[in-house]
């Protein structure tokens, strides 16, 4: 039997221990990456030059990062390492990418994919103006160029990551004015049996907390969100919100970190026709795939954040189950007791991941009460108030239809930062549930490509 | 507070080889290493305008997701300020030549 072509989509955790497995069981996979260097988002590595230690970078989970990044310098002799390739499309067995202007279909028997996750956002009026960042960003400017996004940050949304990344930036002696979490107290106590199943996690996430109160930063909980004070010529300079007593409070600032934990990307999966559910507990269409990755489309499996945000150690556990089950489907032997304990342990992280989700909610509610003029849409514009009047007077009340008539999603990020709150507001516009409103589709190419990338003769492929 | 002129602040890594490069023209200095969006964002506000609402942005995921960053090389060439590596000498545009037309109306 032919060796099976395998690809794996993403060289973050989850996609560097898919990789080294396939390696462990004598196969060469293709490794396709849009960064420059392994690591994903979170244990992204810093440019050469650098010479902060990694310690400095990732804390607590310093020896994690460490693991990874030396398994996979060693896998990289033994796989097909394709960094800055953006895969753009998956169709007819093939995985399309484009690297310096230049394009090539790639087939396969199996593909892994491993997209990881961008933040989720919910709009607040003056996001879109210069000096508001994602969370993500706020982490990735610290790590990967050691510079904050400005001399004076408040950290805004909810999620895990809202206080780790205000943690990480008092560290390093940035700027933190405020920590304002739009979770109320209550939500994290009842959430605490699910969050009690990774108890060294919990740990590490209230000594967080404890560092910030010594730091002397301000933190509040149940917190709605009412504005980014914004000028168009320079930018952010503070922030209002209305505290869980009712009063309103203004902080000045000049950068906002804004983000409500973790959406996975799943535009490949979309195109490769892996099947879609609706996910209550979080509020969104998610790719389904059964406890081993394996999805309703033969040879194509999903792994880490980009099918269930959970977390970095979970990602790199679902990333070995994939390529576990793949192997078994193509006929290879693997180690059952071994799939037993990680699908065991991916269980555990799974209960962990629910309880974030009850700890963290995704603050809904607020996509009905966004003011008309609310951009909604960053990247052309579109206001609340411009979607609400195609789901009402236009009959758009399917987000896709809304989207051809109002151009929401349409625009440079295709929906990645507005998607969520976009079906929000329509939902909440047209009076139905969410789920009926539908989900963005994916749409190739999955970003914009420049004009002119040119197909080069693929190597490997069918002549 | 005091008027500042840029936006993004070095909190390490500051021994770094100088970069000399051109932002529309006029040169401005960064750190090897330095991604585009930095580099631009230590030495002013913004990066650019909407071509919609006209305010200014300065990039939003930094991750290679939003396309919020888009500059160009003076050839024409779009570039993504988050990803795109800073350059000794390189000269960049922060507005689309044949786009102007969709801000000034």
């Amino acid at each position: 039997m032919a060796e099976p072509r395998v690809i794996v989509i993403g060289a973050g955790p989850a996609g560097a221990r898919a990789a080294q497995t396939l390696v462990e069981a004598g196969l060469r996979p293709l490794v396709i990456d849009e960064n420059a260097r392994d690591g994903g988002q979170i244990y992204r590595r810093q440019p050469d030059g650098f010479g902060r230690p990694k310690s400095a970078l990732y804390g607590t989970e310093t020896a994690r990062a460490m693991a990874l990044h030396e398994a996979f310098d060693r896998l990289k002799p033994q796989i097909d390492y394709r960094p800055r390739h953006l895969a753009w499309n998956v169709a007819d067995g093939c995985v399309h990418v484009v690297h310096a202007g230049e394009a090539e279909a790639l087939p396969y028997d199996a593909l892994i994919i491993a997209a990881g996750a961008t933040d989720r956002l919910m709009p607040v009026k003056g996001w879109h103006v210069a000096g508001t960042y994602s969370l993500g960003a706020a982490q990735i400017a610290l790590k990967a160029q050691a510079v904050s996004i400005g001399r004076n940050v408040v950290f805004m949304g909810t999620g895990p990551l809202l206080y780790l990344v205000a943690s990480q930036y008092v560290k390093t002696g940035a700027g933190v004015v405020a920590v304002l979490d739009t979770s109320p107290w209550a939500a994290r106590v009842k959430a605490a049996p699910k969050l009690a199943t990774r108890p060294d996690v919990l740990v590490k996430g209230v000594r967080l907390e404890r560092s910030l109160k010594r730091a002397g930063v301000s933190i509040s909980r149940g917190v709605t969100p009412l504005e980014i004070h914004a000028d168009n010529e320079t930018g952010v300079r503070g922030v209002s919100v209305r505290l869980a007593d009712g009063s309103v409070r203004r902080f000045d600032c000049d950068a906002v970190a804004l983000g409500y934990h973790l959406r996975p990307e799943t535009q490949l999966a979309d195109l490769a026709g892996v099947p879609f559910g609706f996910d209550s507990e979080t509020r969104q269409y998610l790719p389904v795939a059964d406890s081993d990755g394996r999805t309703g489309i033969a040879g194509v499996y999903l792994a880490g954040d980009g099918v269930r945000v959970l977390g970095a150690d979970g990602a790199e556990i679902s990333g070995q189950i994939a390529a576990l089950a793949a192997l078994s489907d193509h006929g290879y032997t693997v180690d059952p007791l071994l799939q037993v304990s990680l699908r065991r342990e991916r269980t555990r992280m799974d209960r962990f991941r629910a309880g974030l989700a009850v700890a963290f909610p995704w603050p809904h509610e607020l996509a009905a009460s966004l003011d008309d003029e609310t951009i909604v849409c960053r990247c052309e514009g579109i206001t609340a108030g411009d979607l609400r009047h195609v789901a009402r007077d236009k009959g758009a009340s399917e987000v896709n239809r809304a989207k051809a008539l109002s151009r929401v999603g349409m625009g440079r990020c295709q929906g990645r930062y507005c998607g969520h709150a976009a079906a929000e507001v329509i939902a909440a516009a047209t009076g139905q549930p969410l789920a009926q409103v539908g989900r963005l589709r994916g749409q190739a190419p999955v970003k914009p490509l420049s004009v002119g990338a040119r197909p080069v003769a693929s190597k490997g492929s069918k002549q | 507070m005091t008027a500042v002129s840029s936006r993004f602040v070095r909190l390490a890594e500051d021994q770094r080889q100088r970069v000399d490069f051109l932002v529309d023209g006029v040169t401005v200095s960064a750190l090897e290493g330095d991604t585009l969006l930095v580099a631009l964002l230590v030495n002013g506000l913004s990066v650019r305008r909407s071509e919609f609402g006209g305010e200014v942005r300065a990039g939003f995921c930094l991750m290679a997701a939003c396309q919020d960053c888009w500059v160009w090389t003076e050839a024409g060439e779009r570039l993504r300020a988050c990803d795109t590596p800073v350059q000794a000498n390189m000269s960049i545009v922060t507005e689309q030549a044949d786009a102007s037309w969709l801000s000034r109306g």
